[in-house]
């Protein structure tokens, strides 16, 4: 994908972006007036350094937190205008750290994921019991569906959470930093997930991602932001450079090309290791 | 989705039987829960220090006189026992969205001054404004709403041990409200103090129960109406939004579990402890799930049992209901704060 791709603000508007967005909480702001364009049907990643407003943006674009200033756009309207059940069947919301019920088994939480398809009339239907098993099945879930989600372990619960947010079935799908707490298999495992997801049924995908060099090769297009602004976006070519790693994170890297992937990746300097640099830097 | 095939899918096979099995235990605990009520009911109006056989009930029921079995049965029996019910049911309800929303096990309302700040309301109007009636259900009403409404500003946003502690505070005041009252009027008297710092069915007629009913039914079928918010809202705030039920929603709810405290306290007093232990103990039966019907007929079996053992347990002594399920709730407390385990669900 070239950046022409990809709508920018002012021209054509994509299903969810916003203008001079400004979030914070109480007096103390911490994303400041940026404009963001979410590409439609591609995945985006938003990186970072701690505190730097990624999670308050995400949070921000998914109508949790209201702007102090500027609007978020979704489908052409203001999503803080519109009734919160209409959005909810149109964009799907993963937190970082959500809260486990006591004694709920994994087909009843996926099956929460159907909650803004059903009214006071309509309640549990045969397509719901299909949209779960269907859930269940892409995730790889399907042998749980009698178990206890308290006790799964972390990789097993966090495939039963993006499974719900598949049972809800919306076209855009925001999660927050989904591999955290994951070791390296497992957080592979979540990501090819969702590009599946994002390939099979064009779902569009914004996460926050820690690990640059995953998020170099799954997003279609990054984000990378510095105190509250967006320093870089565009795609994983354009925004992993040295210069922006070291405007970002405050660190010196090389970037190579990932032998994998043939996409860019991160190689941190050390400071403590600096004579070891310098002797590769004389040999090349 | 539509299909033709007879066969189904495994995955929709066994989405369907994972439900069914869930849904088989639901069912089987309430209805040992009903059985359990209903031999508590029959317990209350039969046994004791005056017994009435069950076919003797049954012929009062249907219009007979029996010298002093009619009277007992249906101006004190009958009555304590309904009212129980009523009270035991709503104090459950009210105490399972609490803990289920804000959750936590502790922010119940009995816990963090809700149905004392009822009762110091109640108790105003009877002692000041010399009221009764439906006047006193109203008051007891907006105390409720008033001390809520205070302990949620007063914690801004923290449901963890903050609302819980400010909530205790709350209560201490409320309790002092309730016994400086008191002395300020002629007919001081312990059992009315009591009555209204830890309830009591013992002072009650079937007006105030009719009333109680009148009132209560239709914000129970508010809750009905409503709390299918609660499936969401155990997930957290955030999911909760995400899925797309607004703070609104859950606010309604809890509304209406306070009116619904502040109303039995209008008719029983604060009956202590009811609401706090009806969520844990409804968990326990149904497997760890939240269901409300569950948790209402365990307040209702706590509060028809506890006013059995209250009025028999030490022979002429009449404990009021509050007593027993305060001594009941009390260790109860201490082990849900010794263990740790007040926080909901997990991470």
């Amino acid at each position: 994908m070239t950046p022409n791709d990809i709508p920018r603000s002012g021209t054509t508007p994509s299903r969810l972006y916003a203008r001079d967005l400004r979030l914070g909480y109480g007096s103390h702001s911490v994303v400041h007036d940026l404009d963001v364009v979410i590409p439609d049907g591609r995945i985006t990643g938003i990186v970072g350094a701690n505190a730097c407003g990624k999670s308050t943006l995400l949070r921000g674009l998914a109508r949790l937190l209201k702007p102090t200033a500027g609007t978020v756009i979704l489908d052409g309207t203001d999503i803080h205008r519109r009734p919160t059940g209409e959005v909810a069947r149109t964009l799907g919301l993963l937190p970082q750290q959500p809260v486990v019920p006591s004694g709920v088994t994994v087909t009843d939480l996926v099956g929460r994921g159907r909650y803004p398809h059903q009214s006071g009339f309509r309640r549990w239907s045969s397509e719901d019991d299909a949209i779960v098993a269907e859930a269940l099945d892409l995730t790889g879930t399907i042998d749980l569906a009698d178990r206890l989600v308290d006790e799964l372990s972390g990789g097993q619960r966090q495939r039963v959470w993006i499974a719900m947010a598949l049972a809800q079935h919306t076209d855009l799908l925001l999660l927050d930093e989904p591999t955290t707490y994951l070791d390296l298999a497992h957080q592979i495992d979540v990501l090819d997930l969702l590009a599946e997801l994002n390939n099979s049924r064009g779902t569009t995908i914004v996460m926050v991602l820690h690990e640059l060099n995953l998020a170099a090769r799954y997003a279609d297009h990054l984000i990378a932001m510095q105190h509250g602004r967006i320093r870089a976006e565009g795609t994983p070519d354009e925004v992993i450079t040295e210069d922006i790693i070291r405007d970002v994170f405050g660190l010196a890297s090389r970037v190579v090309l990932d032998p994998v992937s043939a996409t860019p990746m991160v190689l941190p300097l050390s400071t403590r290791r600096k004579e070891a640099h310098e002797r590769l830097d004389s040999r090349r | 989705m539509s299909t033709v095939t007879p066969t189904l899918d495994p995955p929709i096979v066994a989405v369907r039987s994972a439900r069914r099995r869930v849904a088989r235990r639901t069912t089987y605990a309430l209805s040992g829960l009903t059985v359990v009520w209903v031999a508590v009911f029959l317990v209350r109006i039969t046994q004791g220090d005056f017994l009435i056989s069950l076919p003797d009930a049954v012929r009062i029921f249907l219009g007979a006189e029996i010298p002093g079995a009619s009277y007992i049965l249906m101006e004190s029996k009958l009555p304590r026992a309904v009212l129980g019910t009523g009270v035991g049911v709503a104090l459950g309800l009210a105490g399972a969205i609490f803990q289920t929303t804000l959750h936590n096990e502790l922010a119940s309302p009995d816990i963090v001054g809700v149905t004392l700040g009822a009762s110091a309301a109640a108790v105003f109007g009877i002692v000041v404004l010399g009221q009764s009636g439906p006047v006193i259900s109203a008051l007891a009403v907006a105390g409720a709403l008033g001390v809520a409404l205070t302990v949620r500003a007063l914690a801004d946003g923290h449901n963890g041990y903050r609302l819980v502690l400010l909530g205790i505070g709350i209560s201490a005041v409320m309790s002092a409200v309730i016994q400086y009252l008191f002395t300020r009027v002629d007919e001081f008297n312990a059992t009315k103090v009591l009555q209204w710092l830890g309830g009591s069915l013992s002072n009650v007629d079937w007006r105030a129960i009719g009333l109680f009913f009148a009132l209560a039914v239709p914000v129970v079928g508010a809750i009905a109406w409503r709390s299918k918010v609660l499936r969401v809202a155990e997930l957290g705030d955030d999911l909760r939004a995400g899925l797309g039920a607004g703070p609104g929603s859950v606010d309604a709810l809890i509304a209406l579990a306070v009116i619904l405290a502040g109303l039995a306290t209008a008719v029983a007093g604060p009956v202590a402890f009811v609401a706090f232990l009806a969520g844990p103990i409804s968990r326990a039966l149904t497997g760890g799930r939240t269901r409300l019907v569950a948790a209402a007929l365990v307040g209702a079996v706590i509060v028809v049992l506890g006013d059995h053992i209250g009025a028999y347990l030490l022979g002429d002594i009449n404990l009021p209901v509050g007593i027993i399920t305060g001594a009941i709730g009390a260790p109860a407390l201490i082990w849900l704060i010794a263990t740790g385990r007040t926080a909901r669900g997990s991470r």
